[in-house]
C-alpha cells in the first residue's frame, strides 16, 4: 500500500476552485515531485494534505483518512511541511526554530541528538545557532526550514519550492543534502517545484499539474525525456 | 529635593501597576492584533472577587492568589467562547465585542457589589521593620511584587516550551500549526495570562484608588498610554512605558499648573502624541503594510 | 460594501408614512412619552453621525460622547452666558462640534482602525474630567453643571415637550435627507471609496486628508446637534452625564440599527431610550434579572455574531428576499 494516496482531490479558496480532481500516490521511501507552472495548483495540493484549505475527495496517509483532521493532528501523524517562503519564525533564534520543530515530541535526549544531526547536515546553521532566524540569508533560511521539518522525525516531508529565490549553487547544495537525508533517514518526500530540471534529478516519480489537473505522470526519466515537457518546462 | 524623590518613587509604584496593564494589553495585541478595551473591567472584576474572598474571612494573600488564578481560567474561557467567533471578523465587529464585554462586566459588578466605594487592604504590612520618608510600604511592595511577576513572565516566555510555542503562535500562526502547535489554545493561554496579570494590577491599585466598578478606567487609559509609548510589539517596552508614564503623571501633577486635575487629559495627550509622532513607540518595530 | 438605497416608490412611501406617524405621535401619547421620543431622536442624530463616519467612511470612533458633550455644553453656555435663544444656540453648537471634530480629524489621519478607536476611547474617557476643570468652571459650572430651561413652545397651544419634539423631529428628518443627498453626491462616493480602498481612492485623485477630516467634522457636528437637543430635553448639562458610556450607547445604537444605513439611526435611538426603561420595568416584576445593560451586552455580542448588519440591514434583506420570491 502506498504511504500517501490522493484520489479525486478538489480544493477551494472561498468560491474559487483550485484543484479539479487530482489523483496521485507516493510509496514509502520514495521521492515524488509535482511540477507545473505558476498557478497550476501545486502549493494548493500540499496545503490540502495539511488541511489548510477546504477540500473534497480522498487523502489517505498510511491508510488513514486525513480529511477530517486539524493541521496539528496531521503533523502528529508524521507529516512535516516545509512551506512556500520557508515559514521560519523570524524573531526566534535558529536553535529555537529547531526546538519548535520537535514541539510534538517529548524525549529531551532524542531531541537534543536530532538537533546535533541537523547541524551535521547543515553546518552553517550550527555557526548561527543563537542568531535571529530573520537575519539569515535565503539559502540558510531554507536549510533551517528543512532542518525544522527533520526535527519532527517525519515519515513524509512536503517541500514547497525549496529552490525559490535561491542562487543555483545554493540550490545544488540543498538538493545534495536532501539526497543524503533520503538515503540516511529514509524519509519519503513530496516535492513541489517550478524548477523542473533539478526536481526531476532528485525524484523517482513525477506528476505534471496544469490548472488544477494532472496532465501527465510517470517515472522521472520518462517525464524528462518527453518532448512536450522538454519544450515547455525544461527549456530545450 | 525630597519631594522630587517621593514623587518619582510613587510614580514608579503606580507605573508598575500601569506596566501590568500595559503588558496584558500588549500580550493580547501581539497574539491576536486586538486591543482589549475590556482589560480594565476584567481586572476590576477580579479585584472584586478578591474582595468577596476577603469578606468570607480569607487572609489577603490567599484571597489575592485565588482571585488571580480564577482570572487566569476566566481569561481562557472568555477567549474560547466570546472572542474566538470574531477572530477573523471585520475590525468593527471585534471592537463591538470588546465594548460589549466591558459593559457586561461593569454592570454585573455594579449589580453584585453596588457602586459604593469600598476600601481594599494592601497586600503589604504597614510595619516593614524600617521606616522611609521617601516611599510608603505599599508602594515599595508594589514595585517589588510587580518586578517579581514580570520577571516570572519573562522567564516563562524565554525558557519554557509552552512559552516558546506561544511566542511562535503569535508570530507566525501558520508555521506554528505546521509544527503541531495548537494555535487556538495558545491564544486562549495568552488571554489567561493577560487576565491574571491584569488582576494583579487591579489588586495592587485598589488600596490606592479604592474599589468600585469604575476604578479601572483611568488606569486602563494609562496602561494603553504606556503600551503605546513602549511600543505595542515589545512586551519589555510596554513595561518600561508603563513605568515612564507613571513617573510622568506624578511630575506633571505636581509641577504643571492644573496638572493634578487633568491627569486623564494628560494620558489622552500622551496617547495621541505617541500615535502621531512615534507610532511604534520608543522600542517598537516598524510595521510595513503591503499594498 | 453597502451603498445607500436609491429612492424607490416603496422607500419613499414608507418614509412619508413613518414621518406622518411621527407627526401625529404627541397627540396620541403622554407628554412623558413624547419627551422620551425626543431623547431618542437626539441620540438618533448622534448615531447618524457615527454611521456616516464609520459605516460610510470607515473611520472608527468609540468616543462620540465627547462631541455630544461639546454640542451640549456649547448650547448650554450660549443660552446661559450669552442669552441666545435655543434655536440659535444649536447652530453655534453645530459649528463648535464641527470644528472640534475637524481638528480631531488631523491626528486621526495617521491612525488606522484599532489605533483610531483607541484614540477616540481616550478622548471620551478624558472628557468628563476636562469638563470639571477649575479654570473653566466659570463657563461650565464645574461639577454642578448648568441648568437649561426647556425652550418656549414654538407655536402657542403646544406643550413644552410637544414643541421640542417637533423641533427635534424636523432636525432629524432634515439631517436624514441631507445625509442621503451627501452620500449620493461625488463627495459621498469619495467617502465610500476611502472606506473600501484608501490607496486606490488616493490614486483616483481624492484628497484623502481633506475628505477624512471633513467627514470627522461632519460626524462630530451631528453628534453635537444631538447633544444640544439632549440638553434641551433634559434641561441640564453636567460633566458626568457625558462619560464614556454615552459613547457606548451611541455605538451600540448605531450597530443595532445598522451602522451602514441612514434609517438605522432611528432604530438605534429608539432602542437606547425605550429598551432600558422596558427592561427596568421587567426587573420590577422579576427582581432576579440582571441590570439592562448587562443583558444588552450579551444581546449585542449575539447580534454581532449573527446579525452584524443590524435592524435596517435585516429589513433590507427580508425585503430583497420577498421581492425575489414574488418575482421568481
Amino acid at each position: 500500500m502506498a504511504l500517501l494516496e490522493v484520489k479525486g482531490l478538489k480544493a477551494y479558496y472561498r468560491q474559487v476552485q483550485a484543484l479539479h480532481g487530482v489523483d496521485f500516490s507516493l510509496d514509502e521511501g520514495g521521492i515524488t515531485t509535482i511540477l507545473g507552472a505558476n498557478g497550476a495548483g501545486k502549493t494548493t495540493t500540499l496545503r490540502a494534505i495539511c488541511r489548510m484549505v477546504r477540500t473534497e475527495g480522498e487523502i489517505r496517509f498510511d491508510g488513514q483518512d486525513l480529511t477530517g483532521m486539524a493541521t496539528e493532528k496531521v503533523v502528529q501523524l508524521g507529516i512535516a511541511h516545509v512551506p512556500e517562503g520557508r515559514g521560519t519564525f523570524v524573531r526566534q533564534s535558529v536553535e529555537e526554530n529547531l526546538q519548535l520543530g520537535a514541539y510534538t515530541r517529548s524525549n529531551k535526549a532524542e531531541i537534543h541528538a536530532d538537533i546535533e544531526r541537523v547541524y551535521e547536515y547543515f553546518p552553517r546553521l550550527r555557526e548561527r545557532q543563537k542568531q535571529q532566524a530573520g537575519t539569515l540569508s535565503g539559502g540558510e533560511q531554507q536549510m533551517l526550514a528543512i532542518g525544522r521539518a527533520l526535527m519532527l522525525r517525519p515519515r513524509l516531508m512536503l517541500l514547497d519550492e525549496p529552490s525559490f529565490g535561491l542562487a543555483p549553487l545554493i540550490v545544488q547544495e540543498i538538493y545534495e543534502i536532501m539526497k543524503r537525508i533520503r538515503g540516511q533517514e529514509g524519509t519519503s518526500m513530496l516535492l513541489v517545484e517550478q524548477n523542473a530540471n533539478i526536481a526531476l534529478n532528485l525524484a523517482d516519480h513525477a506528476y505534471l499539474l496544469e490548472t488544477g489537473e494532472v496532465v501527465m505522470s510517470g517515472e522521472s526519466h520518462v517525464i524528462r525525456d518527453d518532448e512536450n515537457v522538454r519544450k515547455s518546462y525544461l527549456g530545450y | 529635593m525630597d519631594l522630587f524623590f517621593q514623587l518619582t518613587l510613587a510614580g514608579l509604584a503606580i507605573g508598575s501597576i500601569y506596566s501590568c496593564i500595559a503588558l496584558a494589553v500588549v500580550m493580547i495585541y501581539q497574539a491576536t492584533d486586538h486591543f482589549n478595551f475590556a482589560q480594565g473591567e476584567m481586572a476590576m472584576f477580579s479585584t472584586f472577587i478578591a474582595w468577596t474572598l476577603l469578606g468570607i474571612g480569607l487572609p489577603v494573600w490567599v484571597a489575592a492568589v485565588l482571585a488571580v488564578a480564577a482570572s487566569f481560567v476566566a481569561g481562557i474561557v472568555i477567549e474560547r467562547t466570546i472572542i474566538k467567533p470574531v477572530e477573523n471578523a471585520p475590525v468593527l465587529n471585534q471592537i463591538v465585542v470588546f465594548i460589549a464585554l466591558l459593559m457586561i462586566l461593569n454592570n454585573v459588578a455594579g449589580w453584585i457589589w453596588e457602586f459604593t466605594i469600598k476600601p481594599f487592604p494592601s497586600l503589604f504590612p504597614e510595619d516593614l521593620g524600617f521606616h522611609s520618608d521617601l516611599v510608603s510600604p505599599h508602594n515599595l511592595g508594589v514595585i517589588a511584587l510587580t518586578l517579581l511577576v514580570l520577571l516570572g513572565i519573562f522567564l516563562f516566555f524565554r525558557f519554557t516550551r509552552v512559552g516558546l510555542a506561544m511566542r511562535a503562535a503569535a508570530a507566525n500562526p501558520d508555521s506554528a500549526r505546521l509544527v503541531g502547535v495548537s494555535v487556538g489554545w495558545m491564544l486562549a493561554l495568552g488571554w489567561g495570562l493577560a487576565a491574571a496579570i491584569g488582576a494583579v494590577g487591579g489588586i495592587l491599585v485598589a488600596p490606592i484608588v479604592y474599589l468600585d466598578p469604575n476604578m479601572m478606567s483611568g488606569v486602563l487609559l494609562y496602561g494603553f498610554a504606556g503600551a503605546l509609548l513602549g511600543g505595542v510589539s515589545s512586551p519589555s517596552g510596554a513595561v518600561l512605558g508603563g513605568l515612564i508614564v507613571g513617573v510622568l503623571e506624578n511630575w506633571v501633577g505636581q509641577y504643571v499648573p492644573g496638572g493634578s486635575e487633568l491627569k486623564l487629559t494628560f494620558a489622552l495627550i500622551l496617547i495621541i502624541g505617541v500615535l502621531m509622532f512615534k507610532p511604534n513607540g520608543i522600542f517598537g518595530l516598524t510595521v510595513i503594510k503591503r499594498v | 460594501m453597502a451603498r445607500p438605497n436609491p429612492i424607490t416608490p416603496v422607500l419613499l412611501i414608507g418614509f412619508l408614512a413613518v414621518v406622518g406617524c411621527a407627526v401625529v405621535l404627541p397627540y396620541l401619547v403622554s407628554d412623558f412619552t413624547t419627551y422620551q421620543f425626543t431623547l431618542a431622536l437626539s441620540y438618533a442624530v448622534a448615531m447618524l453621525g457615527l454611521n456616516v463616519l464609520t459605516g460610510y467612511n470607515g473611520q472608527f470612533s468609540v468616543g462620540h460622547s465627547a462631541f455630544f458633550a461639546v454640542g451640549a455644553y456649547t448650547a448650554a453656555i450660549m443660552i446661559e452666558h450669552f442669552g441666545l435663544s435655543p434655536y440659535t444656540a444649536i447652530l453655534v453648537a453645530a459649528a463648535a462640534s464641527f470644528l472640534v471634530g475637524f481638528l480631531f480629524g488631523f491626528p486621526a489621519l495617521r491612525l488606522e482602525g484599532l489605533y483610531l478607536a483607541l484614540a477616540t476611547f481616550a478622548f471620551a474617557v478624558a472628557t468628563p474630567q476636562l469638563l470639571k476643570f477649575d479654570a473653566f468652571e466659570e463657563w461650565t459650572g464645574g461639577v454642578q453643571g448648568i441648568f437649561v430651561p426647556k425652550p418656549e413652545p414654538m407655536i402657542a397651544g403646544w406643550s413644552y415637550d410637544q414643541s421640542l419634539y417637533y423641533f427635534a423631529l424636523a432636525i432629524t428628518v432634515f439631517l436624514m435627507v441631507v445625509t442621503w443627498c451627501l452620500l449620493h453626491s461625488r463627495s459621498g462616493r469619495a467617502m465610500m471609496a476611502i472606506r473600501d480602498n484608501p490607496i486606490a481612492a488616493r490614486t483616483m485623485g481624492i484628497n484623502l486628508p481633506l475628505a477624512k477630516t471633513t467627514t470627522f467634522g461632519l460626524s462630530a457636528m451631528y453628534a453635537g446637534i444631538g447633544g444640544a437637543l439632549f440638553t434641551y430635553a433634559s434641561e441640564f448639562v453636567s460633566p458626568d452625564a457625558f462619560n464614556f458610556f454615552i459613547a457606548v450607547y451611541i455605538l451600540v445604537g448605531s450597530v443595532v440599527g445598522g451602522i451602514v444605513s441612514i434609517p438605522g439611526a432611528i432604530f438605534g435611538g429608539l432602542f437606547i431610550v425605550l429598551m432600558p426603561n422596558w427592561a427596568q420595568d421587567l426587573r420590577l416584576q422579576f427582581a432576579w434579572l440582571p441590570p439592562p445593560w448587562a443583558i444588552f451586552g450579551v444581546f449585542l455580542i449575539l447580534l454581532i455574531y449573527f446579525v452584524p448588519f443590524g435592524i435596517w440591514g435585516g429589513i433590507e434583506r427580508i425585503y430583497g428576499w420577498t421581492r425575489r420570491k414574488i418575482a421568481g
